[in-house]
């Protein structure tokens, strides 16, 4: 089973992105836990300087950008 | 360079339709369809151009850059320099400054970042070049540096430090430096190339609502309001209008791609150029949005010195303009 996990306070990108991530996770039929990280404080563990952020098993795969369905899809194969 | 447009325009609105001109909804028609197109051919253009100098200056490499060394002042320039080119969207505000102080860059210089990241932006620019010209987008991107320096500068000798709010202070105090390290990009331009036009599609996408209803009011007001109409409410000589335009702008949470068409229909109606700009810089550099957020990690005491300074710097640069301009 894969975390994923999207960082961001809670603006229109960082919202796409996680349904992006939804409908990906959906479209693969894979088992993921998703969740949405909005706390700060949280997220600057991940030393992260612009949101969305997209990290897969803990590790940061994208930042600052929104990323689109197909590509979130490349990342989790 | 745009001659084709306009020949476009004309062809549209005076052959095809076979509007008179001087009509004042055949010159609001063409108005509109040639800004429309002008705007979003130069935002294509500086969204993509924006994005390639991004791309070999990502905002980790810029920290990277002013955390190693000493820079003697100089850091001011690099980073309100570097702010220009970072796309910026104001939720990454609170991340950005944490992340920046944390790796040790003085608050000044962070907060210079923080101010010349909005003001100068690839959608603001290209809606100058396309309304204003080559000489008022150079001022304005050149003053939009100095400006950030400027208040940077200020605000850092105001030492500031001891109204952050208590957990960012812990964070300095910790100093958490841990694992701050810059990978470079290993890719080659062309590899990054996919990623940088769809950000610069998606760039367009975002604004493009704003700039067709924004250019269609300017456009209205282009046809119906009588030339030099505001020159009798709003002249250079009236020594508040350029800080009550400022002031107007500051709380203002509007896309410059909404408001810069109309900026431009009122300008050629007698608005002064300089005061005009100064309104733009209040509303795209200062937002009530961006002070919520921003409430994060400063008290509100400090809040309201850093909005003062950067509102005094925009309307004191408003002044200037209006005498070069």
């Amino acid at each position: 089973m894969k975390t994923i996990k999207v960082l961001g306070p809670g603006c229109p990108k960082c919202k796409t992105m996680f349904h992006n991530v939804e409908e990906a996770v959906k479209q693969l039929g894979i088992d993921a836990e998703i969740t949405k990280v909005e706390d700060i404080e949280e997220m600057m563990k991940y030393n992260v300087l612009t949101t969305p952020v997209l990290v897969i098993d803990e590790q940061i795969k994208i930042k600052g950008r929104i990323a689109q369905i197909d590509e979130i899809k490349d990342l989790l194969k | 360079m745009f001659d084709w447009t306009q020949n476009f325009a004309d062809w549209l609105t005076y052959t095809l339709f076979g509007l008179a001109k001087g009509n004042h909804f055949a010159d609001a028609l063409n108005f509109f369809v040639f800004d429309t197109i002008k705007i979003f051919i130069l935002l294509f253009f500086m969204s993509i151009l924006m994005g390639i100098i991004n791309s070999y200056f990502p905002i980790d490499k810029v920290r990277y850059a002013l955390q190693k060394r000493k820079w003697y002042g100089l850091d001011y320039f690099f980073a309100s320099f570097f702010g220009t080119v970072t796309p910026f969207c104001s939720c990454s505000s609170v991340p950005l400054f944490i992340g920046f102080v944390q790796g040790g860059i003085p608050l000044g210089v962070t907060l210079a970042f923080l101010i010349s990241s909005p003001l100068v932006d690839a959608v603001t620019v290209a809606l100058f070049l396309g309304m204003f010209g080559m000489k008022a987008t150079v001022i304005y991107v050149v003053s939009g540096i100095i400006i950030s320096m400027i208040a940077g500068f200020i605000l850092g000798k105001m030492k500031l430090e001891k109204m952050l709010t208590p957990w960012v202070k812990q964070i300095i105090e910790n100093k958490q430096k841990a694992n701050i390290e810059f990978e470079a990009e290993k890719t080659s331009l062309i590899q990054r190339f996919p990623v940088i036009f769809s950000e610069a599609m998606s760039i367009v996408k975002g604004v493009s609502v704003y700039i067709v209803v924004g250019v269609a009011i300017g456009g209205l007001m282009h046809g119906f309001i009588p030339t030099d109409f505001f020159e009798q409410y709003i002249s250079k000589d009236n020594p508040l209008a350029v800080p009550i335009a400022v002031l107007l702008g500051v709380p203002m949470y509007t896309n410059t791609a909404g408001i810069l068409p109309i900026m431009e229909v009122l300008v050629q109606k007698g608005i002064p150029l300089g005061t005009a700009v100064a309104f733009s810089m209040a509303v795209v550099a200062l937002s009530f949005p961006e002070a919520m957020l921003l409430k994060k990690v400063m008290t509100g005491k400090m809040l309201a010195i850093f909005f003062g300074v950067v509102t005094l710097c925009i309307i004191l640069s408003g002044y200037i303009f209006n005498l070069i301009l």
